[in-house]
């Protein structure tokens, strides 16, 4: 029932801020409209694993990439909408998420961390020198400059990164009141404890793996569209890591709306220092605010706002 | 440090929209772009915006562009493509700038193209390696010398160049960085090489995060090449030539495409050990390269750059930079608007005069002519910067037309 | 390509001194993540800075830069001992330091590099010594003066602080910190205390590190970031904070990389090198010297 109607809330929030969006009537919005929920659907998926379970990836760029190299690869054999580029690219990530939970079942903490940043390393290195998606080239993707109905092909791509966004919160939702979600959050508060409970740890942390996994590739199938030249070191840019680790942290990690608001607040807050102060003080932005905030908000801004509600709740 | 701090200021002021406009005062022409302030490119990002605000600073005290004066618009798209759509499309829509032109590499360049395109923007690349191969957009010009072939062009003279050394080379290595600019190379080579008759018994890549070199080195030293041909941006080259020097490296010829050895830090730091590379370069102070304004233009780059901890020499991107502003400035007085149709066939149809010699473009944006040129490293002493300054220390080599000396071969017997 | 001896050979020593080069990168990291579980991914960023200092002393007096970094070594040690005390006040102290401790380190990296950015600049960045360009020949291979004088130190500076950590009072403290810290509390030592000394040797350590970086390539701010993967790698690989082990898995990793670079491609190197850890951490997580 609640679920029923969070969905419905959800896509209608998600087609009123989309009918909203036509009404600006220029199209550097839906530019970094598109970043943001881009954002928010990797800070989402990154939480899954991150937040739910505890586990920290750190080899976000990996998915992400593999996503977008997916897409280049099936663009270079076929054309194929860029939905069910989307959909696969999404199957590719999810199965690498689940090679990588199997080969790292044993790994916890540091160790599970540093494990996902050497598969970041080697599947750089695969891409890099696989020809087909041109290798260390780069790939060029052409994209249409127009789409029917909707007019600009920007105004497309974000249009489907928001329904991505909307089905992510979805599932990070619907994950959170589950049984599901209740394992993980016990695997993350005592993972010994939680399996002599009988939790089925393993299990619950190959779902939680290959579902991040398959989300992150799922946010980066369209960039080749979107940036419409890729090469390697751009694709596995460190900054993804960082801000998918970021945006949960300062948002909050318990619950989905935190990765959520970390991703509106950070990645609108990037956005805006790229073009205004323009300089080496926009990167400092970013480590004085994930500086700030683990200082001052442990909990991130959900937490935050917690504080402020009980002790509100106190004085009555 | 106070430049930026000024920057910064000014975009807030203007975001908050309390830039103090002047009554009466004519609305100023903006050119907007992206740059690479920060990361991997800042280094000749930052070189580029000195030249491109020494240019504004001129035109400015003439009286402006059609009578209006000129402003940038510029973000640091710190070196990230996923940055750069978002950039021009506020460039374009919400700073309504009049003109752009593009941030410093092929990466940062062609996400701009479709938001480029769909404005019907003429623009100008900043040293992109064959951008519109794929976009075929008819206002787009590249003010980088490669010709119109840029995977050949670039190459090819050094090939010139080695097979005048004595003895005549046979064999070839070549190795490159896993990165764009040396992958093309690479592949333009061989391509030149299968027609030069020559036998490559070397031919790999490396990670552009390596650190030691030496046993790249003695893998190809175990080939016994005649010609080493090197693609590689900066550390590496600095590495590349290191170990070169460190295991004595015994080729005929040695250098090729390395990226970063046309810098004041790289050319101070290797000092000698330069000697007897042949490498491609844009421009270097020699006396057939002695085009009108250059000298005057690096004079008042120089200082500034030291201030800001840009390329003190200024001799690879900024000439070209302040070189595109010349050549927009000329389009927009002619055509006498910002008509950015016309603007794009004025530059098709024209041949410019500018600080980097005489320019005219090909049909696809590229120079008609390339104009890279390959010099050979001679008699530097000692990590004086002065020293590159003057002419003598590069001889040219090739082409023909620039040339101010012979090769000299084989690389191992010149002292370095 | 044919597997020739003395190419062979020269590989491995080529690979043995980058190790060291890559023993003295990750001697903090054995330290700081090794012993006291501190997930300091802005050490390379400290590494760089370390660069930086070399950098300015060299170019305005003239000073060695390995000299330079030894002189700079307590003023390292100070910057780290007082991180550590802001860490400790915010993190451990609330017993909250995982992932936030985390956060807080990545947000250091970002403020370190960007203040470099803005008082040098962009442009990259060198020493000058003596010996940078000289090589010493013995027979079928050459040691490059550049790789050797990092390497030597290198040692020099593992094999020093492994008799600190055994030997000294202080020393048995940290390696006991590690272990069992009521035991530590028992003999009257104060963790918090010896953590921070423990962490503020590990950023002393890449002042050297640092000076060893310049002296090897041209440095800018952002190469650090090159190492954060490396660095882990290694100390993952060694076991965590065992020195011995460290060592072994940096000379492993340099092996690795320069054998792969001699006969088979570079390109394919950072595969091997990282392929090796992913294996070593699903087959045996405790490293391959580790307990």
């Amino acid at each position: 029932m609640a679920a029923k109607r969070f969905w419905l809330i959800a896509i209608l929030v998600g087609a009123v801020f989309f009918g909203l969006s036509l009404l600006v009537p220029n199209q550097y919005y839906f530019q970094a409209g598109y970043v943001v929920l881009q954002y928010i659907v990797l800070a989402t998926a990154w939480n899954i694993l991150g937040g739910y379970t505890g586990y920290v990836n750190f080899g976000v760029a990996a998915f992400f990439a593999l996503g977008a190299y997916s897409s280049v690869a099936l663009y270079k054999l076929a054309p194929l909408p860029l939905p069910v580029l989307i959909l696969i690219a999404g199957i590719v990530s999810g199965v690498v998420g689940l090679g990588m939970g199997y080969l790292t079942l044993r790994l916890r903490g540091a160790f599970f961390s540093i494990a996902t940043l050497a598969m970041a390393v080697v599947m750089q290195t695969l891409i890099t020198n696989w020809d087909y998606v041109g290798g260390s080239r780069g790939a060029y993707i052409l994209r249409p400059a127009q789409v029917p109905i909707l007019g600009n092909y920007i105004v497309y791509l974000f249009l489907i990164m928001l329904i991505l966004a909307v089905i992510t919160i979805g599932i990070a939702r619907s994950i959170e009141r589950s049984r599901l979600g209740f394992g993980f959050a016990a695997i993350r508060d005592d993972e010994q404890a939680a399996e002599a409970a009988g939790v089925p740890t393993l299990r619950l942390k190959l779902v939680a793996t290959t579902l991040s996994g398959a989300l992150m590739g799922m946010a980066g199938a369209p960039l080749p569209y979107y940036v419409t030249y890729l090469d390697p070191a751009s694709g596995f840019s460190l900054s993804y890591a960082v801000n998918s680790i970021a945006m949960p942290l300062i948002g909050g990690m318990t619950n989905w709306i935190g990765p959520l608001i970390g991703a509106l607040f950070l990645g609108t807050i990037q956005q805006l220092a790229t073009v205004t102060i323009s300089s080496a003080l926009n990167l400092l932005i970013v480590g004085l605010l994930l500086v700030g905030f683990v200082v001052i908000a442990p909990n991130g801004i959900v937490g935050l706002f917690e504080r402020v509600v009980e002790r509100a709740r106190g004085r009555r | 440090m106070k430049r930026v701090l000024c920057a910064w200021f000014g975009a807030v002021l203007l975001l908050a929209g309390m830039a103090p406009l002047t009554a009466g005062a004519v609305e100023p022409i903006k050119i907007g772009f992206g740059m690479a302030l920060t990361g991997g490119l800042a280094g000749n990002g930052k070189a580029a915006l000195v030249a491109i605000q020494i240019w504004r600073d001129e035109i400015n005290a003439k009286g402006g562009l059609l009578g209006r004066p000129v402003q940038l618009i510029y973000y640091d798209d710190q070196t990230n493509p996923a940055l750069v759509p978002g950039i021009y499309t506020k460039l374009l829509d919400v700073d309504k700038v009049d003109l752009v032109i593009s941030g410093y590499g092929t990466n940062l360049q062609a996400p701009a193209m479709p938001i480029i395109m769909q404005h019907g923007m003429t623009f100008i690349g900043l040293f992109g390696l064959d951008v519109n191969h794929q976009f075929h957009y008819d206002r787009f010009f590249q003010i980088q010398p490669n010709g119109e072939d840029p995977s050949i062009s670039s190459i090819e003279g050094f090939f010139q160049a080695a097979m005048t050394a004595k003895p005549t080379p046979k064999t070839v290595a070549m190795v490159g960085a896993d990165a764009e600019y040396p992958k093309v190379a690479l592949e333009g080579a061989r391509k030149i090489v299968k027609q030069l008759g020559l036998k490559i018994v070397y031919d790999r890549s490396y990670p552009p995060t390596t650190v030691d070199y030496t046993p790249i080195i003695r893998s190809i030293q175990a080939t016994n090449p005649d010609i080493v041909y090197v693609a590689s941006y900066p550390p590496d080259s600095a590495g590349m030539v290191h170990a070169a020097h460190e295991v004595g490296l015994k080729a005929t010829v040695f250098g090729g495409g390395m990226i970063g050895l046309q810098f004041a830090s790289l050319k101070q730091q290797l000092g000698e050990m330069l000697n007897g590379i042949i490498c491609y370069d844009m421009y270097v102070p020699s006396t057939t390269m002695n085009f009108p304004g250059i000298n005057e233009f690096l004079a008042k780059y120089q200082p500034v750059a030291k201030e800001e901890g840009a390329d003190q020499l200024g001799f690879y991107l900024p000439p070209f930079a302040y070189a595109a502003m010349q050549i927009l400035t000329q389009a927009v007085e002619t055509t006498k608007g910002l008509d950015q149709g016309k603007i794009a066939e004025y530059i098709h149809a024209t041949e410019f005069d500018t600080v980097v010699g005489h320019v005219k473009f090909a049909a696809n944006g590229e120079w008609a002519k390339p104009r890279v040129i390959f010099v050979q490293y001679r008699g530097i002493k000692g990590n004086d910067l002065e020293q590159f300054k003057k002419p003598g220390t590069a001889v040219i080599v090739a082409p023909a037309e620039y040339k101010t000396g012979d090769v000299e071969a084989p690389y191992s017997a010149i002292a370095h | 390509m044919e597997v020739s001896l003395d190419l062979l050979l020269s590989a491995v020593v080529a690979g043995i001194l980058l190790g060291g080069f890559y023993a003295a990168v990750s001697i903090g990291i054995s330290i700081s993540f090794g012993m006291l579980d501190i997930v300091n991914i802005a050490h390379p960023a400290f590494i760089i800075l370390g660069a930086y200092a070399a950098y300015i002393v060299n170019s305005t007096f003239g000073l060695d830069p390995i000299l330079t970094a030894i002189i700079m070594l307590p003023v390292f040690y100070l910057l780290g001992a007082g991180v550590y005390q802001v860490y400790y006040a915010v993190f451990e102290r609330r017993g909250d330091e995982a992932l936030r401790g985390l956060a807080f380190f990545f947000g250091l990296l970002f403020i370190i590099e960007v203040g470099l950015v803005l008082v040098f600049g962009v442009d990259y960045r060198f020493v000058e010594a003596p010996y940078i360009g000289p090589t010493f020949r013995f027979g079928m291979v050459d040691l490059p003066l550049r790789m050797l004088v990092p390497f030597v130190v290198s040692m020099v500076l593992v094999v020093l602080l492994q008799l600190y950590l055994s030997r000294t009072f202080i020393g048995r403290a940290i390696m006991a910190v590690s272990q069992d810290r009521l035991a530590l509390q028992l003999m009257s030592a104060n963790p918090g205390k010896i953590k921070r000394i423990a962490f503020g040797i590990s950023i002393a350590t890449a002042s050297l590190a640092g000076a060893f970086l310049i002296i090897i390539q041209p440095v800018e701010p952002s190469v650090g970031r090159d190492y954060i993967g490396r660095v882990f790698a290694i100390t993952v690989l060694g076991g965590l904070g065992s020195f011995p082990g460290m060592v072994a898995a940096a000379l492993l990793l340099g092996i690795v990389e320069s054998i792969t670079a001699t006969f088979y491609g570079p390109s394919w190197s950072p595969a091997v090198a990282f392929g090796i850890l992913l294996l070593t951490l699903a087959f045996r997580p405790s490293g391959i010297m580790g307990r």
